[in-house]
């Protein structure tokens, strides 16, 4: 399980002036391209450039997670990889997941557990949480801990992600929480 | 008229574990962050903070970063000054309290590393960070008063023209106020044929640490000036700019959009705020900034941050007959908004669910150069939880017995409610036998206690400690009688509208601003039982001061308690009005209108209208009783007779690896008593945050100062917020007992986990080695500090949490908190 950068290989286009490099990629289902900084990150280009501001910044170490996207299927921290970086690749943000109105399984558990509460954390937990389901459908508590570990939750606690992790695995560990 | 809508036959949602309301955008990311915030022609601000702690600016050179790309201005403390005296201090606790003035960006001297000594306006965040770091800032470094005890004897001094550091000094003694006897005469007594116990705890320096930054952007262009930020506060944040910046209050218009998180880590006027004011209505421009997440480590408060110095009084079989406390408080550089109170919210609860008869307690609060401290998660009432759970867990020992039998021994009965403590607090309500017993069943104390001698006669390398905390906590603040006379600046009341709209659904407005406490769901499920009608159909506004037009905002676990009463209290006056419309609309008289799950009824028949139909006819105002107003709203300002007093029982189990200092939580239980809870989802969800942040500060957390004030833990890297690996899953319940002074009769929830657990990990923790001769280890109890403790103690007992050389244990995450950033400021260990 991989919660960190992945190693993306650069492929920005050679074009472009030295201040600004050509990107063409696709953000939740649709084609962009731009002219871009090339120091710019991706999380700074999706927020500022294109809007999308689900996708948040919580630290400037690469330690929070709640910047996580998926990059060409698999969780990144937007705030560690550069746009030009994503050029040519296909990134999902959390204003992506729900298709046709219908949330993600995984977004629909979280809401069902009650995995968040000031929920800053969240898109990039829930961004995450898919990804590690994608490498191990079944996790168990333990993988789900470890496998969230990127990703900081200041509130709460985490059990409940952990349950709602395992709820949208269909593991009956995911069910009600009591108290 | 007939009846035309049957009471639906649904359960109550008082009690009901309900979906959160709030989730959907938090869970698309349709979330209103105030960073997410962009206004036409906005501009964006960076901070130049200074490296020093403590420096003299000879200079300060703006013009390279005047001359950079799209920089708009640079500005310094001496032209904010112009427009902008002191930041505010809301709690002077003493009348001679020495109060530094606080500029928003120093002028001539800096007092903390990480203080703001310019600020650059660019149009885009980035090119505005690009020449802050062009603005060329000379300083003669002074030196900086560090360790709290050295700055308590003025061996260096935070301001030097104040010639001291000692900001106030505070004191109750039960002899004096009359609510119980002189501790001194217990403690000669117990000296004599009883037991003493005598400890010194260091409550180290915890940085709240919400996820999201802290962020303000403030738009002047309007008829009047509206800021966002992501407070906890929009209402005292409004009355506080108005006050200091001279601006009508009617011309400012502050929102907390989605806020997140706080902890009390928001509940700040923070210089950021007051300078984004300054400087986009010298502009006329909007203006945007959010902190880095280093900035947010650095320059938003910080928490805890005491010496505790503490003598307990017990008599030979257990009984405690007093306890004396003297603290030391590090306020930082400056007197923050009501930093200085928080020691004294703690001088309340020190005696906690105990009964004994004499208690003093001095607080003296200090400067130093580091950022302020004041609120977080508890305030005051963890550093007091803390120290009297350890003490009896200590008393325990010493005598032999069992710590629960300790407590038990000393705690007030069930029978004893009300009672008034030796702080002279009245709670109302308790049950510490009943949390006791379920916490001990789930827990199987007995087994654990069992297996704990089997692991200590084997010799096992890795042992077993059970830590124990039986506490409760003061909230829901509170009467604003009771404020005042504590000198506290603002009053304690909470605000609520309920207004009918003309199609039957609810607009409720609440003062208490939510930051993912989930305030839209639980207040929701409070109206729609009161007016009978669905919870979809209840919408909750609040965090806008031109909504929510008064309120006194979310802190120290209010909202519910307070600002939910509140509500009751309109919703009431809301049926109250439909009364008399629904008689006359029935041809009835009022006195046989019954209200019933949303109905008003005629008392014998079948004939009824539902509060929708009242609704709408008062909407319409065809026919109502002579001097009855249109529209069905009401509003209501609730001031609380009584703190509340949530209590519970904490059960830890923890590994402890002898040889490496590895310790692990094996199991931990909770049964919390909160009286009626609304949403036991929500509650549960608090209860796990707060154990979190608890478990922290036992285990992980801690702001780290350098020699020189430079906060090392200035990351994620390094300040250690626990990550999913780091814990486990909780086992918690709770017993109910009401609380008598609200209708509700519920206690607040959202600072219980953090009070509770703190001691009962490092009673666990020290429960698991005392036998190898370990009386304390502090906190945070890495392997480094464990391990120490184990061996000096096998060695003959030196210090256990000092010692020069530093073995490293464990991966590279145990030992973030190595030696290196061990400073002068934790040089003490335990002193014992
Ligand atoms: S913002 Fe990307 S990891 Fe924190
Ligand atoms: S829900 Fe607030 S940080 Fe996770």
């Amino acid at each position: 399980m991989t919660h960190v950068t992945p190693d993306v290989p650069s492929r920005a286009s050679e074009q472009g002036s030295r201040h600004h490099m050509k990107i063409e990629l696709t953000v939740d289902g649709a084609k962009v391209s731009d002219d871009v900084e090339p120091r710019m990150l991706l999380v700074q280009y999706l927020r500022e450039k294109l809007g999308k501001t689900g996708t948040v910044i919580g630290c400037d170490t690469s330690n929070c997670g709640a910047c996580t996207v998926h990059l060409d299927g698999t969780s990144v921290k937007s705030c560690n990889v550069l746009a030009v970086q994503a050029d040519g690749g296909e990134v999902t943000t959390i204003e992506g997941l729900a298709q046709g109105g219908e949330l993600h399984p995984v977004q629909q558990a979280f809401h069902e557990c009650h995995a968040l509460q000031c929920g800053f954390c969240t898109p990039g937990m829930i961004m995450q949480s898919i990804d590690l389901l994608n490498d191990n459908p079944a996790p168990t508590e333990q993988e789900v801990r470890e496998g969230i570990e990127g990703n900081l939750c200041r509130c709460t606690g985490y059990q409940n992600i952990v349950k709602a992790v395992q709820r949208a695995a269909g593991a009956p560990s995911g069910e009600g929480v009591t108290l | 008229m007939t009846a035309t809508q049957d009471a639906p036959a649904t359960q109550p949602e008082i009690g009901r574990e309900r979906r959160r309301k709030e989730d959907q955008r938090l869970i698309t990311g349709r979330t209103r962050w105030t960073d997410n915030i962009v206004l036409p022609g906005m501009l964006h601000m960076a901070m130049v903070r200074s490296p020093f702690a403590h420096a003299r600016i000879t200079s300060i050179d703006t013009s390279a970063a005047k001359a950079s790309r799209n920089v708009v201005t640079v500005i310094t403390g001496a032209d904010v000054a112009e427009e902008q005296g002191a930041l505010p201090n809301a709690w002077p606790i003493t009348p001679d309290q020495v109060t530094p003035a606080h500029p928003p960006v120093a002028v001539d001297r800096v007092t903390f590393a990480g203080e703001i000594v310019a600020v650059v306006v660019a149009r885009t965040a980035a090119e505005a960070r690009d020449a802050a770091e062009l603005v060329d800032v000379e300083y003669d470094e002074l030196p900086a008063a560090l360790d709290l005890k050295a700055a308590a004897a003025d061996e260096v001094l935070a301001h030097p023209d104040l010639g001291t550091n000692k900001s106030a000094l505070w004191v109750f003694d039960s002899a004096q106020a009359g609510t119980g006897g002189d501790v001194e005469e217990a403690i000669a007594k117990a000296r004599d044929g009883g037991v003493v116990i005598e400890r010194e705890y260091r409550q180290q320096r915890l940085i709240p640490a919400f996820m999201e930054p802290r962020s303000v952007v403030v738009d002047p262009t309007g008829e009047q000036i509206t800021m966002w930020s992501a407070t906890q506060i929009p209402h005292i944040l409004r009355f506080l700019l108005a006050a200091v910046l001279g601006v009508s209050e009617s011309k400012i218009r502050v929102i907390a959009p989605d806020v997140g998180g706080g902890f009390g880590g928001k509940l700040q006027t923070t210089p950021e705020e007051f300078i984004s004011m300054v400087i986009a209505r010298r502009l006329g421009k909007p203006v945007k900034y959010t902190e880095t997440r280093s900035e947010s480590l650095m320059a938003a408060h910080h928490g805890r941050d005491q010496w505790q110095k503490l003598t307990l009084a017990a008599e030979a079989d257990g009984t405690v007959t007093g306890l004396k406390v003297e603290l030391l408080a590090d306020l930082g550089s400056y007197v923050s908004l009501v930093g200085g109170g928080v020691p004294v919210l703690g001088a309340f609860m020190f005696n906690a669910i105990y009964k004994f008869p004499a208690y003093h307690f001095a607080c003296q609060t200090v400067l130093t150069n580091k950022v302020w401290t004041d609120a977080y998660r508890g305030a005051g009432r963890p550093e007091a939880t803390y120290a009297i759970e350890r003490l009896m867990s200590e008393l325990a020992a010493e005598l032999g017995v069992d710590p629960l039998e300790i407590r038990e021994k000393n705690w007030i009965t069930h029978e004893e409610f009300p009672f008034t403590t030796v702080a002279g607090l009245e709670y109302d309500s308790g049950n510490y036998e009943a949390a006791t017993a379920k916490a001990k069943e789930m827990f199987g104390y007995d087994e654990l206690r069992a297996e704990q001698l089997r692991r200590r006669e084997a010799g096992d390398p890795v042992q077993l400690g059970i830590g124990i905390s039986t506490f409760t906590e003061m909230c829901g603040l509170a009467p604003s009688r009771v404020l005042g006379s504590l000198d506290y600046g603002a009053g304690g009341w909470e605000h609520a509208s309920v207004r009918m709209l003309p199609t039957g659904k609810v607009e409720v407005i609440t003062g208490a601003s939510a930051h993912g406490q989930g305030h839209e769901t639980a207040f929701s499920q409070i109206v729609a039982d009161r007016l009978g009608v669905p919870f979809e159909d209840v919408e909750v506004l609040h965090g806008d001061t031109q909504i929510a037009h008064k309120g006194l905002d979310t802190y120290g676990s209010r909202s519910l308690v307070v600002g939910g009463e509140a509500l009751v209290k309109a919703a009431d006056k809301v049926i109250e009005k439909a009364k008399p419309i629904a008689a006359h609309l029935l041809e009835a008289s009022v006195d046989d209108i019954e209200f019933s799950a949303g109905r008003f009824g005629v008392r014998g028949t079948d004939q009824g209208l539902g509060i929708a139909e009242i609704a709408l006819a008062t909407f319409a105002a065809h026919n109502l009783p002579d001097g009855v107003e249109p529209s069905l709203d009401s509003d209501a300002t609730y001031d609380p007779v009584n703190f509340n007093y949530p209590h519970g029982t904490h059960l830890c189990a923890m590994e402890v690896d002898t040889e490496t200092g590895q310790v692990s939580m094996r199991k931990y239980v909770c049964v919390d008593d909160i009286g009626n809870v609304i949403n036991p989802l929500i509650v549960a969800g608090q209860v796990h945050g707060g154990l979190a942040q608890g478990i922290a500060q036992a285990l992980f957390e801690e702001a780290v100062h350098d020699e020189s004030g430079t906060l090392v833990s200035a990351s994620f890297v390094d300040y250690l917020v626990p990550t999913a690996a780091d814990l486990i899953s909780f086992e918690v319940d709770h017993t109910t007992t009401p609380s008598l002074t609200n209708t509700l009769g519920t206690k607040g929830v959202g600072e219980a986990g953090t009070i509770a657990s703190t001691p009962a990990v490092v009673n666990a923790v020290v429960d698991a080695v005392r036998h190898l001769g370990v009386t304390d280890i502090q906190m945070p109890c890495t392997p480094e500090r464990v391990w120490r403790a184990v061996n000096g103690a096998g060695r003959g007992g030196s210090d256990p949490t000092t010692g020069d050389a530093a073995p490293h244990f464990g991966g590279a995450e145990a030992n973030q908190h190595s030696d290196a950033a061990d400073t002068a400021d934790r040089t003490d260990g335990a002193g014992q």
